[in-house]
Order: structure tokens, then sequence, then C-alpha cells
């Protein structure tokens, strides 16, 4: 089991660890829905050190990343991040990452902590183009200060305009006396940044941070509720929503598969997008009382199975059961009555388009 | 985590308070602690006859969801109004008024743990 730089400090702190994705990582500090608000409300900091980046550069990382990822690179400019997919070449999706263009010939890809490997070893197979790829995910901490007050906190550590920075954007500079990347990218719906910190100085940005935020009532928040922050929104998981046989098509990410330019399988998802998918992944809400849980079945009104659920919680928000799940196409359009598997129950649920919540 | 000495306990976490011949039954601190915010104890089993580790009902936290195992044989006769609307009780007072159910007790069987064997069971 590997472990995040900070990992003596979360546990002094009270953080309750567990394994998640080969690494010990804080799953809750106090309780996962106070946590949950803390960040709807103020401002919380998760560390998701755990994730992984890989640098691309060179004259044919371009080149490179278009072959790879699902999204059109070519759109964003330095300073810009965009959301996509490495699709497979069997149907399914590699992960799903985030490709920032630090410089006209150099990008960060951000990838799940699981996948690190597998990414790795997948990017480097389809890398006839001989792009230059580092990893530099041992090297690396990060923080996603997350809520509507992060931008008043980390204003208080730099110098840069934070207010500058739109969604999906970030820029390079020194906060709290280190210089890394700023970037205005979250996992929770409620704003804020991420911070890409060199990890030898984790801890003195970790605690300049807190230092910041403490008339702001910052806390530290674990995977518990980032999970529930995150479906809230609706968005993906690698692992529970997608996964190596799930297409983007299916899975609803149809906006970031481009298929104006070539990449791996594109043929066989631009068929899928034209002639329309068996499945596809849903929103839903539970009408009746119960809490949609991963693998679940989900049941017409006669009781025949049309899908499975692939997230589930209880929304601290809502206060009601929410999740994410493939449904048979039919079942699939906003105000579909569904009925979720649960204990043997038939429990009412709808279809609903994320988010669940207002963001 | 604590875990009072005039309590019962199992090895699914779960404790029991005897009064006569009648029992309460709950989780404990340490298992409240590992399921985080409970948001709703589900249990159908009122004036049913249960033995010894069969599921009583299930507990449903944010993040996990659990059965919960008789630790004794017998009737359940009542089940905790309280947790209807305020499920949280189980991790604000696990051991006082988050208790699950009350039971007419038919048999103790030889499996209950005392609460410094529960703490070996726990890792203190």
């Amino acid at each position: 089991m590997k472990r995040i730089p900070l990992h003596e400090h979360h546990v002094a702190i009270g953080g309750k660890m567990t394994p998640f994705a080969g690494f010990e990582m804080p799953v809750r500090y106090s309780s996962d829905k106070e946590e949950h608000m803390t960040v709807r409300q103020g401002v919380g900091v998760f560390d998701v050190s755990h994730m992984g980046e890989f640098i691309v550069k060179g004259p044919q990382s371009l080149d490179l990343l278009q072959w790879v990822c699902s999204n059109d690179i070519s759109k964003i400019t330095v300073g810009q991040a965009q959301y996509g997919c490495l699709p497979n070449d069997k149907g399914g999706i590699v992960d799903d990452l985030i490709v920032y263009k630090l410089d006209d010939e150099e990008y960060m890809l951000v990838v799940n902590a699981s996948n690190i490997e597998k990414d790795w070893n997948w990017i480097s197979a389809q890398n006839r183009f001989g792009a230059d790829m580092i990893d530099i995910s041992e090297d690396i901490a990060l923080f996603a200060v997350q809520g509507p007050r992060a931008i008043e906190v980390l204003q208080k550590l730099t110098d840069i305009d934070l207010s500058g920075i739109s969604f999906y954007h970030f820029t390079k500079g020194i906060l709290a006396d280190v210089e890394m990347i700023i970037s205005a990218t979250g996992y929770t719906g409620s704003g804020g940044f991420e911070l890409y910190v060199p990890k030898e100085h984790a801890m003195a940005v970790w605690n300049k941070i807190f230092e910041a935020g403490e008339p702001y009532d910052i806390k530290p928040i674990g995977l518990g509720a980032r999970d529930t922050l995150r479906l809230e929104m609706g968005y993906c998981l690698y692992g529970n929503d997608i996964n190596d046989s799930t297409s983007p098509i299916e899975a609803g990410l149809g906006w970031v598969t481009k298929f104006t330019k070539e990449f791996i399988n594109a043929e066989q998802l631009r068929t899928q997008k034209e002639a329309g998918t068996g499945k596809k992944l849903v929103g839903f809400k539970m009408v009746e009382r119960g809490i949609p849980r991963h693998d679940y079945s989900i049941l017409n009104e006669s009781g025949e199975e049309i899908g499975y659920v692939t997230s589930g919680t209880m929304s601290p928000q809502l206060n009601i059961g929410v999740g994410l799940g493939y449904v048979k196409t039919g079942y699939h359009t906003s105000g579909s009555e569904i009925f979720i598997s649960i204990r043997d129950k038939k429990v009412k649920a709808e279809v609903s388009k994320p988010p669940f919540v207002a963001s | 985590m604590n875990a009072p000495e005039n309590l019962f306990y199992t090895e699914d976490h779960e404790w029991v308070r005897f009064e006569g011949d009648e029992a309460f039954i709950g989780v404990t601190d340490f298992a409240q602690g590992e399921l985080g915010d409970v948001v709703y104890v589900e249990i159908e089993t009122e004036g049913e006859s249960l033995d010894a580790g069969e599921v009583f009902g299930t507990v449903e936290a944010v993040k996990t969801v659990s059965d919960l195992f008789m630790p004794v044989s017998g009737e359940v006769l009542e089940i905790n109004p309280s947790l209807e609307a305020n499920p949280e009780l189980v991790n604000s007072d696990p051991y006082g008024e988050g208790w699950m159910i009350k039971v007419k007790v038919s048999d103790k069987g030889d499996k209950l743990l005392s609460a410094a064997e529960y703490l070996e069971v726990t890792g203190g």
C-alpha cells in the first residue's frame, strides 16, 4: 500500500485512513455529511496526492495526445485544461483524465491513481510518434481547495488575481511562497482550485492554507465526502461508472469525444454515436425511501431487469438517495419511472438529469 | 473508542444489555465509527423470533450498508421508534439513545464477549 506525502499529518489530525486505489487515503476526518456541507457552503481541502501526473512534451506531443485522447487537444491554448477520456481499442475506456496545456509543446495529463501504471503502459505503447513522456506522479502533491470561500482563502496567499482564472484554466505561479500550478478545476461542483505542489513543499503549503482559512472555518475533507459531492453533480468515477468495457458514448461522454480528428477506435465510437447504443448511463433520484448502491439491479415496473446501478448514495443536501446507472435505451429519458432492487424490494426511482443540486 | 463494562458484545460489533429476560441491542461505538453517518436503519423483523447470528435488519450509512446480526436468540419485541426520524442517534449515542431493538431472550448462546474481549477484537 502506497502513502501520500502528508500521510502522517492526516493520521495526526484524525483522518480515518482506508485503502483506495492502492493508497492509504483519508476517507473522513469527522463526518461525511458535515464535510460535504463544509464544501458546499464554505471551504474544504482534499489531499488527492494519489492522483497521477504525466508530462508529455516535444514536437510530437500533440500528435500522440490527439491519437490517445477522445477530446480535441488542438482546441486548448496554453493555460487551459480539458476533460476527456482515453478510449481503448475494444469500445471501452482506459481512463478519464484532464489534459493541461503547459506550453506550446508540453502537456500535463492528470489520471486516476488506480490507473497510473495501466495508463502509462497504454500511452507508451501508442507512442509511435516519439513524444517524450515523464511520470511525475511521485513528485507532486495535489490539494483540491473547494467551496464558495476557496477563492478568498487562497487569494490571501498569492499576488495572482485568482478571479481572473476562468473555469478549466490554470496558471503557473507563486502561492504560499511556492511555485505551483493553480488550476480552476475540481470534482465537487462548488468551485475552487486544485493546486499541484512539489511534494517537498506539501506540508508548508497545507499549513499556510489552513492558517489563511481559519477565519472561514476551513476543514480537511475526506474521500467519503468527495464521492457524495461528485455524485450530487453526476460526475463519473472511473471504476464505478466507466471502465474498460463501457463506451464513452453510452457513458454520456459524447461531449468530450470529438470526431474532428483521428483517434483510437474512432470508427466504432462514431458508429455508436450515429446508430445509438443499447444502454445509457443516467442519473436518478429515489422517489421512495432507499439508498441505491453500486451493483444493485435496476428494474422496470413489471420487475424485469433493465440495468444496474454504478454509483449511489444518500445525498447529504437533498436527504434522498441519488445515483448513476446504466439502463436500456428507452428508459433513459428524464422522468422515466424505474425501480431499484434493494434487498429484494422494488423501490421506486425516477431518471433525472444531473446535477441533482444547484451548483 | 469505548465499550462499557456492563454490556456484552459480538464479533460482528453488536452490543447487548440484559434486563431480566429481555435485552436491548445496538451496534458498538467502533461499528458506528466504521460506518460513518448513519442515515437509515431498516428493521422489519418486529414480532419475529430469530436465532443468534440471524439478520434482524440493515443499517445504511452515507457510504456503506451493513447487515445487523442477532447477538442472542429471541423474539423482537420493539424497534427503537426514535431511529425513524433520527438515525444519527446511532452515531451520537450508540450505547444509549441509539439502541436498535428490544428482544425477549430465549437463548443467550455461548458466543458473547465481555468488554475486554471485545476490545481485543477491535484492536483496543
